[in-house]
């Protein structure tokens, strides 16, 4: 089982475990407040921003091109963002925190 | 080619210069291409307004026949925000689990009486069908309202001979006004009462902005997912093997409602007027001029998309703007993408292949572009699958 930490927009903290699929899915299935995915994951919306707690970055990876061209046009996008349905869920990205944006 | 294949006519002047030229009613439109210059439009709204005079971001422009400005599509941040979070909340109900349970007995039944048909118009007698059966879900009012709005036939504002048709457009203005008068009388749980009872800024919402929200409702929800759900039958009637994949894998099906959107891209484009002069790809743009984001285009920018003329039905990264992109992506995705996901499972479930007899192609007429957009007519038969 992989641990990953939300903190939702009112400062909520949810503890998710999973074992495979997108870390969007996941949240997604336990209604974490804020993300949608409305797209089902193939980053087209936009709905499933996070921001990684920055000492995790090493974990989940930076964004992909497809993301930062994407992020780029979010006012709410920073270095330590994700679009996290494209962060697949597995062992190395366990005990994760993520923000989800605004 | 393949009867189902929608070619992309925009290929060539994307990649030449990036931009296309249309003259339409004395106000021209500079339509932007490719796939980062329109995202990066869609999302300046400071310089590329929605908030011009109603029915001018429209192409055909709609200038001539309604004064309504639709709500929240023809508004500007911020106070386009405002409007927005207001009906957002009612449009993501289709997420709901009864809302879903629904629609999915609507689609199961009509799919079942067309399979008892030999041949079937899909377009009148199966695609807007659906479509007006839906709405009714997503308004909240009685199911044989449907009726009256599938009587109204295929085009809200466009008729055979005329882009724009006014008296077709009188028709839905008429009837938004009967029922806003109604639901005034005898408040229910349908979309009227709820934005009849809506405030913004402390202040109810008038009767005109109520319209300005059930028009777009109305007209944004129609032809689109109408062509959606027509090509979607023919790109089915040609690749049997894709109902094949989603029986065995059903959860490609969310993955191909978005390949489907990306490659019909039902909405080929939206106007923006510019603001003050500037430029996009090194073309200069007037101020008070109009351009144009084509969805259309972008989708199938090479920059973006491997392949982009081919259906891959489970395309994993695709970011595509066949919903919009930014502050005005589409309010009613949610509700299209419910219909097509539940269609394809449907179909999938019952149907084991789709003949089509007799077709005519709706050519939309962009001057220098022409662009297949769906059918006219599409006469076809589902075969039940036999298990
Ligand atoms: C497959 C079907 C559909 C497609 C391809 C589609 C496409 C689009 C696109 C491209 C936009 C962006 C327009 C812009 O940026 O100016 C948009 C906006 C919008 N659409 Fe859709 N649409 C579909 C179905 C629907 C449905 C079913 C409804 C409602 C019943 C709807 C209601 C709206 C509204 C209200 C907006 C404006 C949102 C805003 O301005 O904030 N659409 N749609
Ligand atoms: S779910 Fe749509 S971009 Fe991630």
């Amino acid at each position: 089982m992989v641990k990953i930490t939300f903190i939702t927009s009112d400062e909520e903290k949810i503890v998710l475990e999973g074992t495979t699929g997108s870390v969007m899915e996941l949240a997604v299935e336990h209604n974490v407040k804020g993300i949608d995915g409305n797209c089902g994951g193939v980053c087209s919306c936009a709905t499933c921003h996070v921001h990684v707690r920055p000492e995790d970055m090493l974990k989940t990876g930076a964004a992909s091109e497809i993301e930062t061209d994407m992020l780029e046009l979010d006012d709410n996008a920073d270095e330590y963002s994700r679009l996290c349905c494209q962060i697949e869920i597995s062992d190395s990205i366990d005990g994760v925190v993520l923000k989800v944006a605004k | 080619m393949q009867n189902s294949e929608l070619p992309d006519p925009f290929e060539k002047a994307r990649e030449a210069s990036g931009i296309g030229y249309l003259n339409d009613q004395n106000d021209p439109v500079k339509m932007l291409l490719r796939h980062k210059d329109v995202r990066k439009t869609a999302h300046d709204y400071k310089t590329f307004q929605s908030a011009a005079i109603p029915g001018r971001i429209v192409i055909p422009s709609e200038v001539n026949i309604r004064k309504t400005r639709q709500i929240p599509f023809e508004l500007d941040p911020p106070i386009h925000g405002l409007y927005r979070a207001l009906v957002e909340p009612w449009f993501k109900r289709p997420l709901q689990e009864d809302y879903t349970a629904e629609l999915n007995q609507q689609i199961t039944s009509l799919v079942d009486a067309t399979l008892e048909k030999d041949s079937v118009e899909i377009i009148n007698d199966f695609a807007l069908v659906l479509q007006s059966r839906a709405l009714t879900l997503l308004l909240n009012i009685p199911f044989e309202e449907a009726e009256t709005w599938i009587s109204w036939g295929t085009h809200v504002f466009r008729s055979e001979d005329s882009d724009l048709d006014a008296d077709k457009a009188n028709i839905l203005y008429d009837y938004i006004d009967v029922q806003i008068e109604k639901a005034i009388r005898t408040p229910g749980e349908d979309l009227y009462s709820m934005l009849l009872a809506s405030e913004v800024h402390g202040k109810k919402l008038t009767k005109e902005e109520v319209k300005g929200v059930m028009v777009l409702t109305f007209a944004g929800g129609r032809d689109t997912v109408i062509n959606a759900i027509t090509n979607a039958i023919a790109y089915l009637a040609e690749h049997q093997d894709s109902l094949e994949r989603f029986r065995k894998e059903p959860e490609i099906i969310g993955k191909a409602v978005e390949e489907m959107i990306r490659y019909f891209s039902p909405l080929t484009q939206m106007g923006r007027i510019v603001t003050e002069d500037t430029q996009v790809c090194e073309h200069a743009m007037k101020a008070d001029s109009r351009v144009s984001l084509c969805w259309a285009s972008a989708n199938r920018d090479s920059a973006v998309f491997e392949n982009p003329n081919e259906i891959i039905i489970d395309r994993k990264v695709n970011p595509h703007v066949g919903f919009g992109f930014s502050h005005h992506n589409c309010l009613g995705a949610t509700h299209a993408r419910q219909i097509m996901r539940i269609l394809l499972s449907t179909l999938a479930e019952k149907v084991a292949s789709i003949e089509v007899f007799d077709f005519k192609e709706n050519i939309e007429d962009l001057q220098d572009f022409q662009r297949k957009v769906g059918y006219d007519f599409l006469y076809a038969k589902l075969n039940p699958l036999t298990k």
